[in-house]
């Protein structure tokens, strides 16, 4: 894939913005790919976790907002358990889907679940998945 | 002994069985779980965004409610024991999130709880010494795989029940029971969890792995601790038996309800009749039954 970098997207504000929800610095990574490898559901990712945040170092945000990933992100934390730096992608990951509930914009629509589901799902998997998909 | 005790929602509904077995286990043990006198939802995860403090409220209000029953509070649900764990940790070292939180529920709450898994009651308070000579119907020749899954363990540093990477906790408990513990690599590894809403096919293939692991390790029973893994392995189990040649299934049971059946509680008093999956033709076959 070709693509042009600019020191504007690099150091720009959205970035910055992910950086201040995650509460992570996106620069510590080093691309080991522990993370992705830990992962238990990059397979299922169109881009995966040590990708998400190379496109972040280089200010790529739109490729990974158009990405499955952090709706696929399970938050296991298997990439910030095996991560040589101590990173959490999962808290990138949360913190993307946060830029998007946090506007209102909801990933799954609570009427549209289907009723066998909502009355025999364990509570949890209910209230931790409204949290996560619905804003 | 009391200890206070929080089920946490799907406890007290869905896996009604896993919360009664508990509490019958702990009898024989010789310590009781009390449960709270007021309790809400933990909010099922930890806000993973450290600036996400409004989720911190309904723990926080969890926590602050059991300070008042006491110095402990104990769970049994993996993930209801993470999110107040963790919650508790930042209740504990952040002062200035602490001065927000209680403005917000209108407590004081200082992170002052001591919060322990049900296994680390039996590990750490009771001892496994204990609970083997406690045995009254030895598991044996059962080969049983003991499913950790994610939140039991991870992240470590706030968590800290075992290793997060070989943990080993959940097999000393079933060795004292009498089980013969099969070690398989995906013990650790998670079952989908709230995929489960909207993402069936990753669901199977993540339960899957875990099952089909297991059993390829010899494995004739799978052990858990948490509501969610138990639904997601069980809810997977006919896809992945159809998937999977050579793969006919295995039964999946709640830690307590073995702890109580080596204890030798009434079978029928177990609930494993609420169980998808029939462990009845194993312990059959074992002459445990």
């Amino acid at each position: 894939m070709k693509m042009k970098l600019s020191n504007e997207d690099i150091s720009s504000v959205r970035v910055r913005q992910i950086e201040r929800i995650s509460g992570e610095d996106v620069r510590k990574c080093y691309q080991c790919g522990n993370c992705s490898g830990g992962c238990p559901v990059s397979f299922e990712m169109e881009i995966p976790p040590s990708q998400v945040v190379r496109f972040l170092q280089l200010g790529r945000v739109d490729e990974v907002m158009a990405a499955n990933s952090m709706w696929v992100c399970v938050g296991c934390l298997q990439c910030y358990s095996r991560c040589p730096k101590g990173v959490s992608v999962a808290a990138m990951l949360e913190a993307l889907r946060q830029t998007v509930l946090r506007k209102g914009e909801d990933f799954e629509k609570i009427k549209d679940l289907p009723y066998p589901f909502l009355k025999k799902a364990p509570q949890q998997a209910l209230v931790c998945g409204f949290r996560k998909f619905v804003s | 002994m009391k200890i206070p005790y929080y089920p946490g929602c799907t406890l007290n509904t869905v896996a009604k069985h896993f919360d009664a077995s508990a509490r019958d286990a702990a009898v024989s043990m010789g310590f009781e779980m009390e449960e709270l006198a007021q309790w809400n939802c933990c909010g099922a995860t930890f806000p993973l965004t450290p600036d996400n403090l409004i989720g911190l409220t309904a723990p926080a209000k969890v926590l602050s409610n059991a300070r008042k029953a006491g110095d402990t509070l104990t769970t049994l649900c993996s993930v209801c024991y993470n999110v107040l764990k963790r919650t508790n940790k930042v209740m504990k070292d952040s002062k200035e999130k602490r001065a927000v939180v209680n403005g917000f529920i209108e407590e004081e709450y200082d992170g002052s709880l001591n919060i322990i898994h049900y296994l680390e009651v039996l590990r750490d308070r009771v001892g496994f010494v204990k609970v083997k000579e406690a045995v009254k119907r030895p598991l044996k020749g059962v080969k049983a795989g003991c499913y950790y899954g994610c939140m039991l363990l991870r992240p470590f540093e706030d968590i800290g029940i075992d290793n997060a990477e070989r943990p080993t906790v959940f097999e000393d408990l079933l060795r004292a029971l009498g089980a013969e513990v099969v070690d398989f690599p995906n013990k650790i590894e998670c079952c989908g969890a709230h995929l489960a809403m909207n993402n069936e096919d990753v669901v199977v293939r993540l339960s899957g792995n875990v099952m089909t692991s297991a059993v390829g390790m010899g494995a004739e029973l799978i052990v858990t601790s948490c509501p969610l893994c138990q639904y997601n392995l069980e809810k997977s189990q006919p896809k992945v038996s159809e998937r999977t040649a050579g793969y006919a299934g295995v039964p999946i049971a709640y830690f307590t309800q073995i702890l109580g059946l080596a204890l030798g509680q009434p079978v029928e008093g177990l609930g494993f009749e609420k169980n998808a999956t029939d462990i009845m033709p194993l312990l059959q076959k074992k002459g445990i039954v």
